[in-house]
């Protein structure tokens, strides 16, 4: 077995002077095989997401990238970390400056990091690059967000994450927010940059459907406990916590056509 | 399980609780947001609306309601006859009339809960308001309808969500509220938009049981609309899909996931299987 990227291992958060938002949560991120972070509002979902993004610091516990642990101070790691590691939030709406172009928010990362592609020229190639990999015209650059739909918004936000070429991307509910035709033309896209880039999501959902679809491993939080994790197959297929079964019980489906005699 | 007696087209007269005959609605710059649309609803009856963002299913909730916002114009007609009320056509009627119809005629449950009740003001009085104005309860009557109608909507513990503010409850709690306050006014034709998408999935399987068995209960007619076609046929027999303000099909919820015949049905329902069949698992 491949040695874990990114590890959150045996983390806890809480708030000062409130109850823990989560408490002794291990999840490993192995390349190629994508997570799911799934349960309801409140579970600590986000949180966690935030903890592996290095944007807030466990209580307790430690979150492991590339084998050493993650510590904001260290500025050579914090770098390797977010060339390695890039996000995409939910709200396609307010995740992109409204001010800028969308050829300088998707270069945005190369711009920040440093990286030794910083000629003009070459930063505009990185950025075509990463817009054809989404689907969108090159053109699509000197626009500005507010001309796209909430879908190509959502590109947009995948081409800025993808366009410093991260091992993993860490997504927050990115397909909720759309509408499900939308919504299937994202999860088919992340799934190719999947196999085209080896690109390892680690997804957060309320969405079971959407992780069926793209993860191989599901996590299933409940106040910020994970009751459940491993296989997506046998977590959704036979689930064995109670908190599982009452999850996947809920969702509702679509009907399918009665045999015809009743 | 749905008694029959909803149908979309135009199909005339009858004794239909709403009937919507060419509904048309404008924005500003005269762009067409709701095409001739038509559709009726019998007392008791169930009908779904299905349409992604910017179809026009909210716009035509707040068409009935008498409550577009200002600056579009509208025309047609929206027909509403309840039982005790002038039968009323919403369109050109005056705002002083539509008060008297809003509540007992027709009323709206909304998707966000938190937005849809004051934020100031306690739940308990809250719902005392449609009771006080509706079935005319003073004092001690008045306090002890508001916990029958919160037991009603199966709040665990009535007494403490009357003394409470919206911010202290959950998002399905509130939209229990939302809906004993719409059930409150004993309308004849209950309108829910979007009532479960703000809610996590086990608390939408709750609320979607308690709506079904209250419209049951109560006899009343449901228009239901929503953007999941799995939540709208869980809910009702007959719907109408809606593609940019235009009623591109029309018939049997069963029908129209299992055959759909207009190709962005066609597209809608396809994207739909996609993912609900991720959720089959062939594995022991």
């Amino acid at each position: 077995m491949t040695a874990a990227v990114l590890a959150a291992q045996g983390v806890g958060f809480a708030y000062r002077g409130s109850g823990p938002v989560l408490a002794d949560v291990s999840v490993e991120v192995t390349p190629g095989r994508g997570v799911a972070l799934v349960g309801e509002s409140g579970a600590g979902k986000t949180t966690l997401l935030r903890l592996l993004l290095g944007l807030a610091r466990p209580t307790s516990g430690r979150i492991v990238f590339d084998g050493a642990e993650l510590s904001p101070r260290d500025r050579a790691q914090m770098r390797a970390f977010r060339r390695g590691v890039q996000t995409v939030f939910q709200d396609p709406y307010s995740s992109l400056d409204p001010r800028q172009r969308v050829g300088r928010i998707v270069a945005e990362p190369l711009r920040s990091l440093g990286l030794p592609t910083t000629r003009p020229a070459s930063m505009d190639e990185h950025v075509a690059a990463a817009l054809e990999a989404v689907g969108l015209a090159p053109e699509t650059a000197r626009r500005y967000p507010h001309e796209f739909s909430g879908g190509q918004r959502q590109r947009i936000a995948i081409a800025r994450a993808i366009v410093c070429e991260p091992r993993v991307l860490l997504a927050d509910e990115p397909v909720s927010a759309l509408d499900v035709s939308t919504r299937v033309r994202i999860v088919d896209l992340l799934a190719e940059l999947r196999e085209t880039r080896g690109l390892t999501v680690v997804m957060v959902s309320h969405d079971l459907a959407v992780v069926a679809t793209l993860c191989q491993h599901t996590a299933v939080l409940e106040q910020g406990r994970i009751v459940e994790q491993g296989d997506t197959a046998a977590v959704l297929g036979s689930p064995r916590h109670p908190y599982t079964r009452r999850l996947i019980g809920s969702v509702p489906r679509l009907p399918h056509r009665p045999p015809a005699n009743p | 399980m749905n008694p029959p007696g909803a149908s979309g087209g135009g199909k005339k007269g009858g004794a239909g609780v709403l009937e919507v005959i060419g509904l048309t609605v404008r924005s500003g710059e005269g762009r067409a947001l709701v095409s001739d649309l038509s559709f009726a609803i019998e007392p008791g009856a169930r009908l779904g609306l299905i349409g992604e963002s910017g179809s026009g299913k909210s716009l035509t909730a707040l068409a009935i309601m008498g409550l577009l916002p200002a600056g579009m114009t509208v025309s047609g007609s929206i027909v509403l006859d309840a039982p005790g009320l002038a039968r009323t056509d919403v369109i050109g009627a005056a705002e002083r009339h539509l008060k008297g119809l809003r509540g007992r005629g027709a009323t709206v449950v909304f998707q966000e809960p938190l937005t849809a009740l004051d934020p100031l003001m306690k739940i308990g009085r809250q719902l005392a308001e449609p009771l006080r104005r509706v079935r005319g309860l003073r004092g001690a009557a008045l306090r002890r309808a508001v916990v029958t109608a919160l037991e009603e909507v199966r709040l665990p513990t009535p007494g403490r969500v009357a003394k409470a503010y919206p911010h202290e409850i959950s998002g399905g709690q509130r939209q229990r509220v939302a809906i004993a306050m719409a059930l409150a006014c004993e309308p004849a034709l209950l309108i829910a938009d979007e009532p479960t998408t703000a809610l996590d999935v086990t608390v939408q399987a709750e609320v979607l049981a308690l709506l079904d068995g209250l419209v049951t209960a109560r006899g009343m007619a449901l228009l239901f609309i929503s953007h999941d076609l799995a939540v709208v046929s869980s809910v009702t027999d007959h719907v109408i899909v809606l593609k940019d303000g235009v009623a591109v099909e029309t018939g049997d919820v069963l029908d129209i996931v299992t055959s759909p015949r207009h190709p962005y049905t066609r597209d809608l329902v396809t994207s739909a299987r996609r993912l609900d069949s991720a959720l089959d698992w062939t594995h022991p």
